[in-house]
């Protein structure tokens, strides 16, 4: 008897990636965005740096990478805490749908602004 | 005598499991908070998109997006959502070295060496950052 | 040092009650007695009626695992002296539907450990004839797979596992570690077989990671380790399956 392809491998294997990659940049970029910035600690970026630095498509095209992978990572988790958590895996397909569908959505977005970025 | 009971049928006991099981033991609660910090990840690439939106919006519209980000209870709630990404941070590198096997040669390269890697690897990319942000 | 020592044991007679009650004896505290001498103490002196598994009583059979003050143990292993000043629960093993008392009914597991074939599997014309002797191992290769094959079956990992009581299709940790004990033995040609049964959403997949398995192992066995490993083998697997159709086995 032969089992349906079970389609977990893939999806973990995004979860995993964006764990690495969120954790290996995230923090930096919080910290210095958005505590650092706010609160004076450093030399911050003008409004012109974070342009011109944008405008490198290598980095629009990472910043891109970072966010959909920190997306699915969340999409993926969420579902399981979800699960286990609040022990609502009868609702599987509605809680795959809202998490891997606003993942989905946040890639598309991410895409688009990214790219329409002038 | 149970009036329930069935002599050649007995009724085995499960227990029903309480909504709140991770409270019970440590070790479940530090499991959930470990796998709720993915909500910190889905906040701030959120808000990253946000920011590179704001900065496509003209200066004006950045300068009220910084005077946004210097409000206190959003400061806080920042704060909160760093925390969380660092507890993220440190339980996955905790947890990689678990899953991967590195062999130089027949020598297996062993935990803590693993986890420095990671670490040297996050200071890396954070240094990265710092540097590619750093006005000018 | 006290006398005595209560043990607070979780009761369970389906003939009496439909749910479990507590019952509480005096046992006496002496220096080198383990939860399970209390429970023999129980059953010889106090109240025959009493059921629990027990064998070797030195660690190794694995069948003495019971949650006493809420943690998985194996009863045989702990002092009552650690747990004072009492009363000192005994609780079945979590995760397993109760029989009576504080036996659990373990079919559970033996049926998935027998899903993933914890057996060498050889391809028949690659059998060896035992006139032409044994398989011979370096020690690098039996060092691969020696940790899983301490596992004794006592179940602890499952009692830890909180996914294992929420997801009752859930393979579990011990299940698994024993599938990968045969899958990294070099004399064993059966991974692509194992695969189809723990590559599955009710196999590996189920794991988060909590790892208390690995925690509550007495033998050292590292499931949680063990799993993930394999989550990363089989996700491999499966885009090497996707990408690469035409690959032979």
């Amino acid at each position: 008897m032969s089992r349906r392809r079970c389609n977990e491998p893939f999806f973990w294997s995004l979860f995993s990636s964006g764990g690495m990659i969120s954790a290996l940049i995230l923090p930096g970029l919080v910290f210095f965005l958005w505590i650092a910035t706010p609160l004076g600690w450093w030399q911050s970026p003008s409004y012109a740096d974070l342009v011109m630095l944008l405008e490198n498509p290598l980095l629009r095209a990472g910043l891109f990478i970072v966010i959909s992978l920190s997306a699915v990572h969340w999409g993926h988790r969420f579902r399981f805490t979800l699960y286990d958590g609040l022990q609502l895996s009868h609702l599987y397909g509605l809680i795959a749908t809202v998490c891997y569908g606003g993942a989905a959505l946040i890639v598309c977005i991410a895409a688009y602004v990214l790219w329409s970025f002038a | 005598m149970n009036p329930d009971y069935k002599l050649y049928h007995p009724k085995w006991y499960r227990r029903r499991i309480p909504i709140f099981w991770w409270l019970q033991r440590l070790a479940y609660t530090k499991f959930i908070f470990r796998e709720l910090t993915s909500l910190g990840v889905l906040y701030a690439a959120i808000l990253i998109l946000v920011q590179v939106w704001a900065l496509s919006q003209g200066e004006a519209f950045y300068e009220r997006w910084l005077a946004w980000l210097s409000w206190r209870p959003v400061l806080a709630l920042h704060a909160l959502v760093f925390l969380a990404l660092i507890f993220h941070l440190v339980t996955w590198f905790s947890l990689a070295p678990k899953a991967m096997v590195v062999r130089l040669g027949s020598w297996r390269v062993p935990d803590r060496v693993l986890l420095l890697a990671h670490y040297l690897a996050w200071l890396g990319a954070t240094a990265l950052v710092f540097w590619g942000l750093k006005g000018r | 040092m006290a006398e005595t020592v209560t043990l607070k044991i979780r009761r369970y007679h389906p003939e009496k009650a439909s749910e479990p009650y507590w019952q509480s004896y005096e046992v006496p505290l002496r220096r080198e007695w383990m939860i399970l001498d209390g429970l023999n103490y129980i059953k010889d002196h106090l109240d025959g009626t009493l059921s629990y598994r027990w064998a070797c009583r030195m660690g190794v059979c694995g069948s003495c695992g019971m949650m006493v003050d809420g943690e998985p143990v194996l009863t045989c292993a702990t002092y009552l002296e650690k747990l004072l000043p009492g009363p000192i629960r005994v609780e079945p093993l979590r995760g397993f539907p109760v029989i009576r008392d504080l036996v659990g009914d373990l079919d559970d597991f033996i049926g998935k450990l027998n899903k993933v074939k914890p057996w060498i599997i050889r391809r028949e014309e690659e059998e060896k004839d035992p006139a032409e002797g044994e398989y011979l191992q370096t020690p690098q290769q039996l060092e691969e797979f020696k940790r899983y094959s301490m596992c004794i079956n006592c179940m602890l990992c499952y009692a830890a596992c909180p996914i294992y009581e929420l997801e009752p299709h859930f393979l579990g940790p011990a299940a698994i570690a024993l599938a990968q004990r045969y899958n990294m033995d070099s004399r064993d040609q059966g991974a692509i077989e194992r695969m189809k049964e723990l590559s599955q959403d009710e196999g590996i997949w189920a794991c988060t990671f909590v790892g208390e398995c690995s925690e509550v192992c007495p033998k050292d066995v590292d499931p949680a380790g063990a799993i993930q490993r394999y989550k990363l083998t089989a996700a491999l697997e499966w885009y090497k399956s996707l990408l690469l159709p035409w690959r032979k086995q």
